[in-house]
């Protein structure tokens, strides 16, 4: 039997505000325990919510980034279940009338485009965090984060594949930081991640039983996740069994799914529109005046730089991943007046290299946009080749010293004097006589050969392109 | 419109309510009731009315993005049964 996969994600984005969704205290990361926490988050008797604007100025930008109408008027409700991280007893979400409703986004899966269908995104308050094991038969609250405003992104059913599924969700991560309106640090769950996935014979219309996978903190987890429970369902199945609906936690140390409690149970959340709060109205001048803040969205970014700086859809959506990354750049092109292939080149290869491995950020690179175009023009005018230049960027990396200092100091300048490098080929050719017959006698393989003896009795710093004509010349 | 008694049972224990027998038959009574009550409502044609969200008039005032609350933590631990490193605790809630 072949099974078709159907994922859809449930993304909660924490929204970059100073203050809570309905509270005045901090949402600052990292502060002492339930030092952030007021009366408010605590559920004291007596107190009352107020929406803060700049979380529904968040939530109406996303609307407007993903092509979906913003409601102009969106209701709060209460989702009651009862948990320690959350003392009210509800939590204050939206349900049948949420602020954002249908939209949309492209993600690209192996060269192929295809649309993913947002089914609504709305408002809604973090729980608190709760730790076990470390108190005996007890467990410790922290209710720093309960208040913070999230904004729930909910996908429509539209991914095929584990593959497509991570796609839309980067997608989505680079949109909310395009759009500021959330950190996307997802270590520190500013951005997580649910999925439901059910299997269905391909080409049977009737969705399948699904589960709801949690706990999915990193892009690399969502993929084995799914991947695992894809193989765990698929097992279920084919042995004659149902897949129970119910949320599964994955254990990355594990790296395995588990029960976590049946939903039919849990899932009675009996919401109601919550009295403490007035219907949100949302005005047309307001939605405006957010229209006017929108920055070039991350499709528009990767099209104009196809356009304008000529480069493949590759290249340009690599550079686009993050508006940071493409600002640095562009920023490149700019003060190198190099080719922006060769800009291009630099910022995915060799720069993104080095901040892969020391874990580091664009904003946090070692070498500024502008020694890197320093270096790259160095290559444009031909003092350095292409392979001399990563010495000079690796030693740029580490000392921070310019381009041009480098290039001095350590005697790196491209030899393009062809008496010079003339003479090192007749040396080569000297040395390796077997070669030159074997070269003469039809092997052109061993051309190769010469240009890699030469290059490296010149240090690498010969012309390579002069090396070539030059040996062609002389090995006939 | 008659509710089962174990709905009853269901719903007090969603909510975390212990009820006794006498007042489980009470409340199936009067949930019934209640149901009967919106049966009755449920005749009427709604087509063009807006569900009503709220029963006042108005709308949410919005607040500023402003840290308007100090730390008071220790103010509110006071009352509460137990703390640790700052932390409140409550029995626990994972096996």
């Amino acid at each position: 039997m072949t099974w078709e996969v159907v994922i859809g994600l449930e993304i909660h984005a924490q929204l970059a505000t100073k203050s809570k969704i309905f509270s005045g205290a901090a949402t600052a990361y990292g502060a002492e325990p339930n030092t952030q926490a007021c009366t408010v988050d605590l559920g004291m008797p007596g107190v009352l919510p107020v929406i803060n604007s700049e979380a529904v100025r968040m939530a109406a930008k996303f609307g407007l980034a993903i092509g979906a109408e913003v409601a102009q008027r969106s209701v709060f409700a209460r989702k009651n279940y009862f948990y320690p991280d959350l003392p009210k007893g509800y939590q204050i979400s939206q349900f049948e009338l949420p602020v954002v409703k249908q939209g949309q986004v492209q993600v690209e899966v192996d060269g192929e485009e295809k649309t993913i269908g947002i089914t609504r995104a709305h408002l809604e308050e973090d729980a608190g965090k709760s730790s076990h094991g470390d108190f005996q038969g007890l467990t410790g609250i922290d209710l720093n984060r309960a208040g913070t405003p999230l904004l729930e992104i909910v996908s429509e059913p539209d991914m095929r594949s584990p593959k497509e599924a991570i796609a839309y969700m980067k997608k989505i991560h680079s949109l909310v930081r395009y759009l500021e309106i959330c950190d996307g640090n997802m270590q520190e769950g500013s951005f997580r991640c649910d999925a439901n996935i059910s299997l269905r014979p391909k080409g049977q219309q009737e969705l399948g039983t699904r589960t709801e996978l949690k706990n999915l903190n990193s892009f690399r987890f969502v993929e084995r996740a799914l991947n695992l429970e894809i193989e765990r369902q698929i097992d279920v199945l084919e042995s004659d069994n149902k897949v129970v609906q119910e949320t599964r936690l994955y254990d990355s140390d594990k790296n395995e799914t588990r029960s976590m409690r049946s939903k039919e149970e849990a899932n009675d959340y009996r919401y109601f529109h919550d009295p403490d709060l007035l219907p949100l109205i949302i005005e047309p001048e307001f939605l405006e005046q957010v229209t006017t803040t929108l920055p070039e969205l991350p499709d528009a970014k990767t099209q104009r730089f196809v356009n304008q700086y000529n480069l493949s859809s590759y290249d340009a959506s690599s550079l686009t991943s993050s508006r940071e990354l493409a600002d640095y750049f562009e920023q490149v092109v700019e003060k190198s007046g190099s080719e922006a292939k060769l800009c291009a080149n630099w910022v995915i290869g060799d720069l993104s290299a080095f901040l892969n491995k020391n874990n580091l950020d664009i904003t946090e690179s070692k070498v500024e946009s502008g020694k890197l175009a320093g270096m790259l023009q160095r290559i444009s005018d031909n003092t350095i080749s292409g392979k001399i230049a990563k010495k000079v960027f690796s030693a740029m990396w580490d000392s921070g010293d310019d381009a041009d200092v480098i290039i001095d100091k350590k005697g790196l300048k491209q030899v393009t004097d062809s008496g010079a490098i003339e003479k090192i080929i007749d040396e080569v050719i000297n040395n390796n006589p077997k070669q030159l017959e074997e070269y003469r006698g039809g092997k052109e393989k061993v051309f190769g050969f010469f240009v890699g003896q030469v290059m490296k009795a010149s240090k690498g710093k010969a012309n390579p392109k002069q090396v070539n004509e030059l040996l062609k010349q002389k090995l006939i | 419109m008659s509710l089962p008694k174990e709905e009853v049972e269901k719903i007090a224990n969603l909510a975390k309510i212990a009820l006794t027998e006498s007042e489980i038959s009470m409340y199936t009574k009067q949930l019934s009731d209640i149901l009967d009550f919106v049966e009755q409502m449920n005749t009427v044609d709604t087509t063009d009315i807006i569900p009503m969200a709220h029963p006042l008039d108005a709308t949410a005032r919005l607040r500023e993005d402003v840290v308007s609350e100090s730390d008071q933590r220790d103010h509110f631990q006071n009352i509460a049964p137990q703390i640790e490193n700052g932390l409140y605790l409550v029995p626990q809630v994972i096996e």
